[in-house]
């Protein structure tokens, strides 16, 4: 191995797939041979079989989607307006000097943390679930965006000045296109961490989604079905992540990605 | 073909300390008169305040104490009628090289189709045909510049503000480029300020020479070029040439010397 030479796709794939497959024997060498109580830790076999009959028999599909609802709902609208105030915050210094302090603060304050105050405002429906992923993304969003915005290159911005660029021509043509790929990348992120809050969220107060499940199943002590909705959330984010990433190459070909 | 007469008059930029540093005064006050269609080449050591002076004549930045005038318009800001080309590679990474050379022409409001016209012939007289849907990471140093170039040119400025363009490209790249751009001033004769440290360059391309003191810049001497254009490189090893270059080197040893003691 020598440091940062790239590794061909083939490579790439068995590697990575090979990690899988270590952890997953990993797993059932330590229930199969009994070393861990299933009451602790079902085995993968029991484990599919329980998502089995969670998907046909208890309509698990519906958690699914409601949870995903709650994730891309909440996200897209922090996102909506996170992502716009973070470029102005970049692009223009007194409007960073203004929200910055506070959202800096804000920051810090931990979504679930909000939970009980929002079942309070909002009741335990919809709106409650949308409004911890909107506290848990919102101002990360627009921190990250404002400091990528920020650091546009400086010398491009000068070039399109010579150019004849006025602001508007700044702000539209040099510092989002420049901002863009960062952005997304950005969004990416965030939206893994929108997994955890809506997760918590469904543990408290939900008649439904993937973490409610996680939660019933626990009173009935069947690990199988908990580790199922573990292993499903972990599919979905590897899934999305890869749409991400495809996506990226797609909008952004002049990026060497 | 310009018609604006660039004035600088007794322009100074001290640039405050960081701290409790003193300040630092980068360019001593400075005049001087560029005529319409003139080809000026600034020489001077690294540091005696070339890109700072060419950067206030582009309105990118501010003197201290002075003003520079095109046709007693005082600049103030930067605006397309002085187009520039940086010391460092400054096209877009998300436009492609056709779309780099149309920039200005967007921002102008011209229709498309107008445009593409434009560009391409841009496109042509810089020798970029083949590479137009290019992205600049696609594309070696001399290329990126050449687009620069075109980006520049395509806008139609009333100066041309050149900062050490081919600074940074190797010996060969370097002089197919100065005879394309001499080509293309000897064409539109356009007024062109052009920086370099190399005397050579200088003298193959301006018809006057201004060479400046090492920091704090000010004009020490301003040298005629009087070869006849149209100019190619064989003129490099005529005696007038070799004479020049002599009369330069006298001019510039000393302060490059400075320079290197001071830094
Ligand atoms: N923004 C700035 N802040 C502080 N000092 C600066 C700034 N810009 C330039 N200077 C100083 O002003 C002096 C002149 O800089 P300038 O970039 O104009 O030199 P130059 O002649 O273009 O040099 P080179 O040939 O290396 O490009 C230098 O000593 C530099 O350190
Ligand atoms: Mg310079």
């Amino acid at each position: 191995m020598k440091p940062l030479v790239p590794v061909s796709t083939g490579a790439r794939v068995i590697l990575g797939v090979g990690f899988f497959v270590l952890f997953v024997a990993g797993w059932g060498a330590v229930t199969w041979s009994g070393w861990v109580p299933p009451l602790f830790l079902a085995s993968p076999g029991r484990t599919l079989l329980a998502g089995w009959s969670l998907l046909t028999e208890f309509g698990f599909a519906g958690d699914i989607g409601i949870t995903i609802f709650r994730v891309v709902g909440g996200f897209l609208i922090a996102a909506a307006i996170g992502v716009p105030l973070g470029l102005m915050m970049g692009a223009f210094k007194p409007v960073e000097a203004f929200f910055e302090p506070f959202i800096s603060f804000a920051r810090y304050l931990p979504a679930s943390a909000f939970i009980p105050l929002l079942i309070l405002w909002a009741g335990v429906g919809e709106a409650q679930k949308l409004s911890v992923i909107f506290i848990g993304s919102f101002f990360q969003i627009v921190i990250m965006v404002a400091v990528i915005a920020g650091a546009t290159r400086i010398d491009l911005v000068e070039a399109a000045y010579t150019l004849g660029a006025r602001s508007r021509g700044i702000v539209r043509r040099v510092i989002i296109p420049s901002a863009a790929p960062q952005v997304m990348e950005t969004l990416r992120l965030v939206l893994g961490w929108a997994w955890t809050y809506v997760i918590v969220a469904e543990l408290i107060g939900a008649t439904s989604g993937i973490g409610h499940m996680i939660m019933d199943s626990q009173r009935l002590l069947d690990t199988g079905q908990m580790i199922f909705g573990i292993v499903v959330i972990g599919v979905i984010g590897l899934v999305t992540d890869f749409l991400f990433k495809a996506l990226n190459r797609k909008l952004f070909p002049w990026a060497a990605i | 073909m310009s018609n604006k007469t660039l004035r600088i008059a007794g322009v100074t930029r001290t640039f405050p300390g960081q701290g409790r540093a003193a300040p630092t005064l980068a360019l001593q006050p400075t005049n001087l008169t560029v005529e319409p269609g003139e080809f000026v080449a600034i020489l001077g050591p690294s540091g005696c305040g070339k890109s700072t002076l060419l950067r206030i004549v582009a309105g990118l930045d501010r003197p201290t104490a002075g003003q520079v005038t095109l046709d007693d318009a005082p600049v103030v800001a930067p605006g397309p009628d002085r187009g520039m080309v940086f010391q460092s590679y400054t096209l877009f990474p998300w436009l492609t090289v056709a779309q780099n050379i149309r920039f200005g022409l967007a921002e102008r409001g011209m229709p498309e189709a107008q445009q593409q016209t434009v560009a391409e012939k841009f496109i042509a007289r810089t020798g970029l045909r083949g590479f137009e849907n290019h992205w600049p990471r696609q594309l070696s140093g001399g290329m990126q510049q050449r687009t620069a170039l075109a980006r520049a040119l395509a806008n139609d400025p009333e100066i041309l503000l050149l900062d050490e363009p081919f600074g940074a490209l190797d010996h060969q790249t370097r002089e197919l480029m100065q005879e394309l751009l001499l080509e293309i001033w000897e064409a539109d004769r356009k007024t062109v300020l052009f920086v370099t440290h190399d005397i050579d360059e200088a003298i193959f391309l301006a018809n006057r020479v201004v060479v400046m003191s090492a920091r704090p810049g000010r004009i020490k001497a301003e040298v005629p070029v009087p070869l006849p254009y149209p100019r190619d490189w064989t003129m490099k090893t005529a005696p007038d040439f070799a004479a020049l270059k002599a009369r330069l080197m006298a001019e510039i040893r000393d302060e490059v010397r400075k320079a290197a003691t001071v830094a």
